[in-house]
């Protein structure tokens, strides 16, 4: 019982990574804009988080620093796709390449680094329950924050006026742009937004999630982001649920290896992408239901004027 | 203020002159990066530009670098041409390398030179397999084929560390994660004595002339582009969207797989883990950056050639990481996307008065 009760606590940490990144490309694929991007963004923002910490002892300032790194970049790619009308795929392709290996060349020096010893968080009293409390209140605040984020985000897109106004840049910038809406200043803010969590993200792997630099070291973590938005069909608790799920596909190998189940490692790092690839087929088998649910200009560019 | 004009038809000039212009904004941030870092940037640019064609030797080497570019390009050319999105050609290169591989294996003293072309018949199947993967569940299930493509690179990585530390770990390696080394039989011909250019660039330059013709010179080549550039007139002219898709990833999956066996089968002569090198990455870039076009991707296949070994050279000769390549990979196809606005529109400075335009 007590390996489940842990196998649980790493589950909700390893899928709080992948939901701060997936929320935040839902925020950018609401306002109509795709960042293939997410993986560079979050490699940068992960060496750009762990070199904070490791210069400066504070992890607070690690995460700003990887917010701040995933937002940089997502503005060259908002300037980029929303400006200069560059299309969408190959530019977010072009920031994934170029995040990856601008991070391994600056990296190089922090190979080496340590983090010094990660502090314990945990709830008073609630942390104490027998099974409960390790399995739920023993978490970084990162991962509760996450959580806050969906119910803010809700609220966001659904009770507020801005949010309408976002999501209505997502469905048809024409007609928000003909009521006066400043739609490309509105696409910009929602890739910033995005790329601030998915910074977040990647900045949470180097600094808690696994306390270290290597290149490379997101392994496909902002792709199954992008994959998550889809299979939650842009809804903000689905891609919570839909990260925990992932998180425990994630966490399945090493459970597996734990209790010495005989398949060779490999096949089990194989988990998750094979199942990003399972869900990803089986959700999308009905293109209606992808369809009512995607934003409709999901990834069509909009030049006012033009 | 500035503002875009589209213009009603793309500039021929920009087409051409956006690639280059791209270049030259990339060496000018490498230049401020060289002199940011400390380093000469005279030196930095000769690493880059002059060392890799300074002797026969070093212009062989370029060579061998850009002909598995070069053919991985072609056959994404034809994907992008039509509107596909496969960006998993690293995959598919290295299923393809594991397929040649071990059939290669397979080879002893005995072995006749015909193992040669059942190792690049069994690469450019094992790539054309694996994109069938994204083919399949692109048309069937309407996945999509970018993220498919994508998930299936870190599979194939996982399958090829399997078969290195597994199965076909050589027993008197010391325990390294490798194959043993393939036989000599098994070696991809060399066109002369003293350079490692063998006749993988000959394929390669034939593909090129082979994709020229098919793009511009067949009814099917036609009509495979028309669906990427008007779905809905390829829809009324009867050509089939599912033919274009399934053919786009067969032809690029058997290029990169192709490549991955004149790769293992040439230069590395045995599995590592460290097959994947990029190149199924850096050939969208190189796609990209030669206008998808058959002539124009031999010279940014160089181009790229010269960035990888650039990049090794700067390791050596002036401390640098060698991931400097990925650095100038990703800048170049940045710049080229935004020089590429020059091509559809014209910049013209507004006046700001009258009906301010907002956002």
């Amino acid at each position: 019982m007590e390996s489940y009760s842990l196998l649980f606590a790493a589950t909700l940490n390893a899928g709080t990574v992948l939901a701060i990144a997936a929320l935040g490309l839902l925020i950018n694929e609401k306002a109509g804009i795709v960042n293939l991007g997410a993986e560079g963004m979050m490699l940068c923002a992960a060496l750009a988080g762990f070199a904070a910490v490791v210069h400066t002892g504070n992890d607070w300032l690690g995460f700003a620093a990887g917010i701040g790194a995933g937002a940089l970049l997502a503005a060259i790619f908002g300037l980029l796709v929303i400006w200069l009308n560059t299309n969408q795929y190959a530019s977010g392709l072009a920031l994934s390449l170029f995040g990856g290996g601008f991070s391994a060349f600056a990296g190089t020096a922090y190979v080496q680094e340590k983090l010094h010893e990660r502090p314990r968080f945990s709830i008073p009293v609630l942390g104490d329950i027998p099974l409960v409390g390790p399995a739920l209140f023993r978490q970084h605040p990162m991962v509760y924050l996450a959580i806050a984020l969906v119910a803010w985000l809700i609220w966001f897109l659904y009770r507020s006026r801005s949010g309408l106004v976002l999501r209505s840049v997502g469905e048809s910038p024409e007609s928000a742009h003909a009521l006066g809406y400043p739609v490309r200043r509105i696409r910009l803010a929602a890739v910033l937004a995005g790329g601030a969590l998915c910074g977040l993200a990647g900045a949470y792997i180097a600094i808690i999630y696994t306390p270290l630099w290597v290149q490379g070291m997101v392994a496909g973590k902002g792709w199954i982001a992008l994959a998550l938005t889809t299979f939650a069909t842009w809804r903000p608790v689905r891609v919570l649920l839909g990260a925990y799920l992932f998180g425990g596909v994630t966490m399945l190998q090493f459970h597996f290896q734990g209790i010495g189940v005989d398949v060779p490692s490999q096949f089990l790092n194989m988990l998750p992408y094979v199942a990003t690839i399972v869900v990803l087929a089986l959700i999308s088998r009905n293109p209606a239901w992808i369809r009512v649910n995607m934003p409709a200009s999901l990834g069509k560019p909009f030049y006012p004027g033009s | 203020m500035l503002k875009l004009e589209p213009r009603p038809e793309a500039s021929r000039f920009w087409s051409l002159a956006s690639p280059l212009l791209a270049l030259a904004i990339t060496v000018l941030i490498g230049v401020v990066l060289f002199v940011a870092l400390g380093k000469d940037p005279v030196k930095g640019l000769q690493v880059f530009f002059w060392e890799p064609i300074k002797s026969p030797y070093a212009l062989g080497e370029l060579m061998v670098k850009a002909t598995p570019l070069l053919i991985i390009a072609l056959g994404l050319a034809v994907c992008f041409r039509s509107n596909v999105w496969n960006i998993g050609a690293e995959g598919q290169f290295v299923v393809g390398a594991v397929v040649a591989g071990g059939v290669a294996l397979l080879a002893d003293k005995d072995t006749g030179r015909w193992i040669v072309i059942a190792i690049v018949l069994a690469g450019t199947l094992g790539g054309m397999a694996w994109a069938s993967i994204v083919a399949i569940l692109r048309d069937r299930f309407n996945a999509n084929e970018i993220l498919v493509s994508l998930m299936l690179v870190y599979v194939a990585d996982m399958v090829l560390s399997y078969m290195v530390y597994g199965p076909w770990k050589d027993p008197a390696g010391y325990n390294f994660p490798q194959t043993k080394t393939f036989e000599a039989m098994t070696q991809i011909p060399r066109l002369m004595q003293g350079s490692r250019v063998s006749l993988g660039l000959v394929i390669a330059l034939a593909g090129v002339a082979g994709l020229w013709v098919f793009l511009f010179r067949t009814r099917a080549g036609f009509a495979q582009q028309v669906g990427g550039l008007a779905p809905a007139a390829a829809r009324y002219a009867g050509f089939s969207s599912r033919k274009a898709l399934w053919l786009a990833l067969l032809a690029s999956g058997g290029a990169a797989g192709l490549a991955g066996a004149l790769e293992v089968a040439g230069p590395l002569g045995q599995l590592t883990p460290y097959v994947p090198a990029g190149y199924g990455f850096a050939a969208i870039i190189v796609a990209f950056v030669g206008r998808l076009h058959p002539v124009g991707m031999v010279f940014s296949a160089v181009l790229m050639s010269m960035f990888y070994i650039g990049g090794e050279l700067a390791q050596s000769r002036l401390g640098l990481a060698k991931s400097l390549t990925g650095v100038f990979q990703g800048l170049l196809l940045f710049t080229l996307l935004a020089c590429d606005t020059l091509m559809a529109y014209r910049i013209r400075i507004a006046p700001t008065s009258g009906l301010k335009g907002a956002g």
